[in-house]
């Protein structure tokens, strides 16, 4: 892949530069169970964006200073592959990184009861094969499918999707372009495809209507997610019960 | 207000999903209760019993719990002591009077005679204290130590489907293959005998496929293909 220059429109007669409405997601791809050594494994593609999630424990908790008594504790890692973007990216934490790791561990947290597995510990890593912008959401929705293929109490499934301003427009999903050269995005994460918000990060600037605008797409949209995630562990996980009609 | 159950037994659960509705329910293992509904908290298949509603769990770690029976591995030796990996997140202590019947003089003896590091022994849990101390006990008939065969490991929500309804199908396998089968609560099998390949074989099956039904069936007939190999 070369590396692009800004194209002269990001929306062109309604349409985007992948062809996508304003309101559309890129194709979405996700795969639980992948991973057979790790507890719960999930695989989750927007369009070019690849996110691959792990999830180990509850575990004994090393070093043992870190352990609670009382709860569990987690621990988050997101990281992006030294291949994932068309500039090398230098393996290991950055800045960013930590950034990111510490927002979704955040999310996360407000769905797992950690009282159930006292003086353990909950890791989770999130790996970035291929970046093409809303990577952390991506990842957000792998890691969320994995901690439950891993059997973690959580009390619901985390969704999450990011909305843009591109071109004076509200779009969803932003892809590569977009967000280089767009006005503004935000990353949203919803529990259980509810009212609940447990991530929003903006970049850019916007107004208050269009902020107000931008948070009931990503809402909505966060909703459609988590419907197919639902679906995905559902069809994993079929009885063969579900045919036999009584 | 009436309450109502939204899901039928053995029915496919993700985490968050309303089981039922109403305050006549009680959320048992694997839910709790949000407002009035009952919600599952594990991706597992759901059981009704009474007024209980609970989910089996398809994955996940071992929760010690008083009086299961599990197969581990001795860790360290300590003076009086044996730390034992239970295949979960807490390791258990076996103390020496729980392990030894016969008076020992410390001074004198070296506890690894009984119990070396490496060993594989069958023990049950005497306690679980709040704090997680996993206290073992050797003061059972069936607990002893297991020499020689194989050992492998299976998810420890999965054991149940293995022993079967009364250890019908742990059963089925030691007579179609001629082996000794212990199963440990906590997901450690011990597999000794003629046809330890296919015994192997046989439980990893179960474990694959332990949600889907018709499995005794299935597993029956796979001895039966395979009783030449």
């Amino acid at each position: 892949m070369t590396k692009v220059g800004k194209p002269e429109k990001l929306i062109v007669n309604g349409k985007r530069l992948d062809g996508r409405d304003l309101e559309e997601f890129r194709p979405i791809t996700i795969e639980v169970g992948i991973l057979k050594k790790a507890g719960g494994s999930a695989i989750f593609k927007f369009g070019g964006t690849y996110a691959l999630s792990a999830v180990y424990g509850p575990r004994t908790l090393h070093p043992r200073h870190l352990q609670d008594p009382r709860k569990a504790v987690l621990r988050c890692r997101y990281a992006m592959a030294p291949f994932s973007t068309t500039e090398r990216v230098r393996p290991g934490i950055s800045r960013r990184s930590v950034e990111i790791s510490k927002v979704l561990k955040e999310a996360l947290s407000n769905v797992i009861f950690f009282e159930d597995y006292p003086k353990t510990g909950i890791d989770v890593f999130i790996e970035i094969l291929e970046a093409n912008a809303s990577t952390r959401c991506a990842g957000l929705n792998a890691a969320s499918l994995a901690l439950a293929e891993a059997g973690v109490p959580m009390k619901d499934l985390v969704s999450a999707c990011s909305v843009g301003k591109v071109d004076g427009k509200i779009v969803l999903d932003v892809a590569n372009e977009e967000d280089m050269y767009g006005e503004a995005d935000l990353a949203i994460a919803t529990v259980g495809g509810e009212d609940k918000i447990v991530l929003l990060q903006m970049d850019g600037i916007v107004t208050k209507e269009e902020f107000m605008k931008m948070l009931e797409l990503g809402k909505k949209s966060c909703a459609e997610i988590y419907k197919k995630q639902k679906e995905v562990l559902k069809e994993k996980y079929k009885t063969g019960e579900e045919d036999v009609s009584d | 207000m009436v309450s109502e159950v939204l899901v039928k037994e053995r029915q496919l659960v993700i985490p968050g999903e309303t089981l039922a509705i109403g305050l006549d329910y009680l959320p048992g293992n694997g839910c709790f209760r949000e407002d009035n509904k009952i919600k599952a908290k594990l991706l597992g298949l759901a059981r009704i019993k009474d007024r209980f509603i609970s989910v089996i769990p398809l994955a996940g770690v071992y929760k010690p719990r008083p009086g299961d029976g599990i197969i581990g591995f001795v860790e360290d030796i300590q003076t009086t002591f044996w730390i034992i990996d239970i295949n979960s997140p807490y390791s258990a202590i076996l103390p020496l009077g729980e392990a030894v019947s016969e008076y020992v003089d410390l001074s004198k003896t070296d506890i690894s005679i009984y119990y070396d590091i490496g060993d594989v022994i069958y023990a049950k849990v005497l306690s679980v204290s709040k704090s997680k101390i996993v206290q073992l006990t050797m003061n059972d008939y069936r607990a002893r130590k297991l020499l020689g065969g194989r050992l492998l490991k299976i998810t420890p929500t999965k054991v149940p489907r293995l022993i079967g309804r009364e250890g019908s199908m742990v059963e089925l396998i030691k007579s179609k293959t001629n082996c000794q089968i212990i199963v440990g609560q906590n997901g450690v099998v011990w597999v000794k005998g003629e046809k330890e390949s296919l015994a192997v074989e046989a439980i990893l099956t179960v474990e694959r496929e332990s949600h889907t039904i018709g499995l005794t069936d299935r597993i029956s007939k796979l001895l039966e293909e395979k009783q030449n190999y």
